[in-house]
C-alpha cells in the first residue's frame, strides 16, 4: 500500500502513514497543535495550513468546501479531520 | 433624571428612546435566576433589542427570547410600522436574541435579514428553514437607511462563532451584541441610573468572554478606533451611555494576564499538579519536576492540588505553556479534585498547550488514559504518552519519571525532534 510522509511543522515531527489515513488520526497521536472540535467536518476548529503536498491529499468534498468558505479559510487551508493522505510528501501546521 | 417609562398609560409596553431616532424595544426578565445552566442571575436579565429610524427605512437590531415576544412587538409597534422595516440585523443567533425572529420576519415582509458570515449554518439549524433569505456581512459592509447607516464589525467568538457588532456612525452608537453586556435587570435601563451592576459586568466577562480573550483583543482593535462613542448598546444589561469608553478599557484590562509573569520571553512555563494518597504519585511528581528542570529555558513549578482552591490554579494555567497532571487511580477512575480542576478550565483558552499525565495505581490504573483523553478534548496536545507506575515507584521507575519530565520539557522548547515515526509505532 502506498505510504505518505507527513510532517507536522509546529512540532517538527514526521510520520509515515498508509494512503487513506485521515490527518486527525496522525496528529492527535503525535500531539500536534492542530486542535479538534466536532471531528466530523462541521465546526471548522481543525482548519490547518498545508504548506507542501496539497495534491497529496484527497480533494475536499462539497461540504468541506462550504465549511472552509464560511470560516473564511485561506486557499491553502484544509480540515484536518477530513483530509486523507494519498502518498508522497505532505507538510502541515496549525493556523 | 426621570425613570424610563417602560409601560404607557394603558399599561402596554412601550419603546424607550436612546436618541431621537434610536429606541430600546427589548424585554426585562427579572425572575430568571440561572442563565444557560452556567450563569447565576441574581436579579434576572434583560434581552435588549433596538430600533433605528432612518429617512429611508427602519432597522431592528436583535430580538428577544421567545416568551418575551409580546413585550418586544408592543414596544416595536409603539414607534414603527412593520411595513417600514427594511433591515433586521442579528448580532448573535443564540435563542435569547432570535426567539421573536420568525414572527418578526412574518410581520415585516419588506425586511432584509443581515447576519455574519459565520452565522449562516447556525441560522438554518435554529430556524429549520432552508429557504430563508439573508445577506451575510463582514467588517466594512454597510447598509443604508437614508440619513442613517449601519456598519458591521466581524467579531467572532464573542461568545459564539457567529457574533458581530453593528455601528451607527451618525450617532456614534455601537450595538455590541453580548460584548460589554451583563445579566442585570433594571428598568432604569441606563448605566448612570441603574443599581450597582459592576459585579455582574465582571462576572459576565469571566464566564462568557474569558475563554475567548484572544478574540476579545482582536475585536477591540476594531472597536477602539470608534471611540469616543456616545453609547454602547449591548444585548443584555444596562445601556452604557455614561463614559462608555470605560467599559471598552475594562475589557482591554480583563483580556490581559492577571499578573505579569516574571518569566522572560523565550522561556517556557510548565506546571505540574498532583494528588497523592500514599506519597507514590507525589514521588513521581517530584522526579518529573527534577527531570523537567534539567532542560534549559523551561520554568517548572510543582503544586499539590490538595493545597489550594482551584481558582488561582486556573489563572496560572491560563498563562502557562504546558501542564502535567498526576493522579492516582481509585476505584477505576481519576480522583474527584482532578476532575474538578479539569471542569474548571472551561473558562480559559487551552488550545494547543502541552499536556501530560502520570500516576501511581494499585491494580487497574485507568486514570491516566482517562485524563489524557480529557486533555485532548480540551484541545491540549498530548505528545508524550502518559506514565503509569504500579504502587511504589522503584529507583528505576523514578528514572523513567525523570525522563518523562525531560521529554515534556524538551517538547516545550522544540528539542525532541526531528524524527520520522511510522504510524504503526504510535500505538
Amino acid at each position: 500500500m502506498a505510504k505518505a510522509t507527513i510532517t507536522f511543522e509546529d512540532i517538527n515531527v514526521t510520520v509515515t502513514a498508509p494512503a487513506g489515513t485521515r490527518i486527525i488520526e496522525i496528529s492527535e497521536k503525535v500531539g500536534s497543535g492542530i486542535t479538534y472540535g466536532c471531528r466530523e467536518g462541521d465546526c471548522g476548529t481543525c482548519i490547518m495550513k498545508v504548506t507542501e503536498g496539497w495534491d497529496n491529499l484527497t480533494e475536499a468534498s462539497v461540504l468541506e468546501d462550504k465549511i472552509l468558505r464560511e470560516n473564511m479559510a485561506g486557499k491553502h487551508n484544509r480540515l484536518a479531520c477530513q483530509a486523507q493522505v494519498l502518498g508522497g510528501v505532505i507538510k502541515v501546521r496549525p493556523v | 433624571m426621570t425613570k424610563p417609562q417602560l409601560l404607557n398609560s394603558n399599561g402596554n409596553a412601550q419603546a424607550i428612546a436612546l436618541s431621537e431616532r434610536v429606541y430600546w424595544i427589548g424585554a426585562l426578565d427579572p425572575n430568571l435566576r440561572t442563565f444557560d445552566i452556567i450563569l447565576k442571575t441574581a436579579n434576572g436579565t434583560s434581552y435588549n433589542a433596538y430600533l433605528i429610524k432612518g429617512s429611508h427605512g427602519v432597522a431592528v437590531i436583535d430580538t428577544v427570547k421567545e416568551n418575551f415576544a409580546e413585550d418586544f412587538f408592543a414596544r416595536l409597534e409603539s414607534v414603527a410600522r412593520y411595513e417600514d422595516i427594511s433591515v433586521i440585523v442579528l448580532n448573535h443567533l443564540e435563542p435569547d436574541h432570535t426567539g421573536a425572529l420568525p414572527e418578526l420576519m412574518r410581520r415585516a415582509p419588506h425586511a432584509q435579514l443581515y447576519i455574519s458570515q459565520k452565522a449562516q449554518t447556525m441560522l438554518k439549524a435554529l430556524l429549520k428553514q432552508e429557504d430563508l433569505l439573508y445577506t451575510s456581512v463582514l467588517t466594512g459592509d454597510c447598509v443604508s437607511l437614508g440619513d442613517r447607516s449601519l456598519y458591521f464589525l466581524h467579531t467572532p467568538y464573542l461568545h459564539w462563532p457567529d457574533t458581530q457588532c453593528t455601528y451607527l456612525p451618525e450617532e456614534k452608537i455601537l450595538f455590541s451584541g453580548d460584548v460589554f453586556g451583563c445579566h442585570f435587570c433594571d428598568s432604569r435601563l441606563f448605566n448612570d441610573e441603574v443599581g450597582d451592576f459592576r459585579f455582574s459586568f465582571e462576572y459576565y466577562y469571566a464566564h462568557i468572554m474569558r475563554p475567548f480573550k484572544d478574540h476579545v483583543n482582536r475585536a477591540l482593535e476594531l472597536i477602539e478606533p470608534l471611540l469616543p462613542l456616545t453609547k454602547i448598546a449591548p444585548a443584555h444589561g444596562p445601556i452604557l451611555r455614561d463614559q462608555p469608553q470605560r467599559y471598552v478599557q475594562r475589557y482591554r484590562e480583563l483580556s490581559q494576564s492577571t499578573l505579569q509573569s516574571e518569566v522572560p520571553d523565550g522561556e517556557k512555563t510548565l506546571l505540574i499538579f498532583y494528588l497523592s494518597s500514599y506519597g507514590n504519585t507525589r514521588r513521581m511528581a517530584e522526579a518529573i519536576y527534577e527531570g523537567a528542570m534539567s532542560i534549559p529555558q523551561v520554568r517548572v513549578s510543582l503544586y499539590d492540588l490538595e493545597g489550594s482552591e482551584l481558582t488561582p490554579f486556573v489563572d496560572l494555567i491560563e498563562g502557562a505553556d504546558g501542564i502535567v497532571l498526576g493522579t492516582p487511580t481509585i476505584n477505576g477512575d481519576a480522583v474527584k479534585p482532578v476532575w474538578d480542576m479539569l471542569s474548571s478550565l472551561v473558562v480559559i483558552n487551552l488550545k494547543a498547550k502541552l499536556g501530560g499525565v502520570f500516576g501511581s495505581y494499585g491494580w487497574t490504573g485507568e486514570a491516566v488514559r482517562m485524563v489524557e483523553d480529557r486533555l485532548r478534548g480540551l484541545k491540549l496536545r498530548v505528545p508524550v504518552p502518559g506514565l503509569r507506575i504500579k504502587l511504589i515507584p522503584t529507583e528505576e521507575e523514578l528514572k523513567l519519571c525523570h525522563h518523562f519530565g525531560q521529554q515534556l520539557a524538551q517538547e516545550l522548547v522544540g528539542l525532541r525532534h526531528n524524527k520520522i515515526i511510522d504510524i504503526a509505532d504510535l500505538g
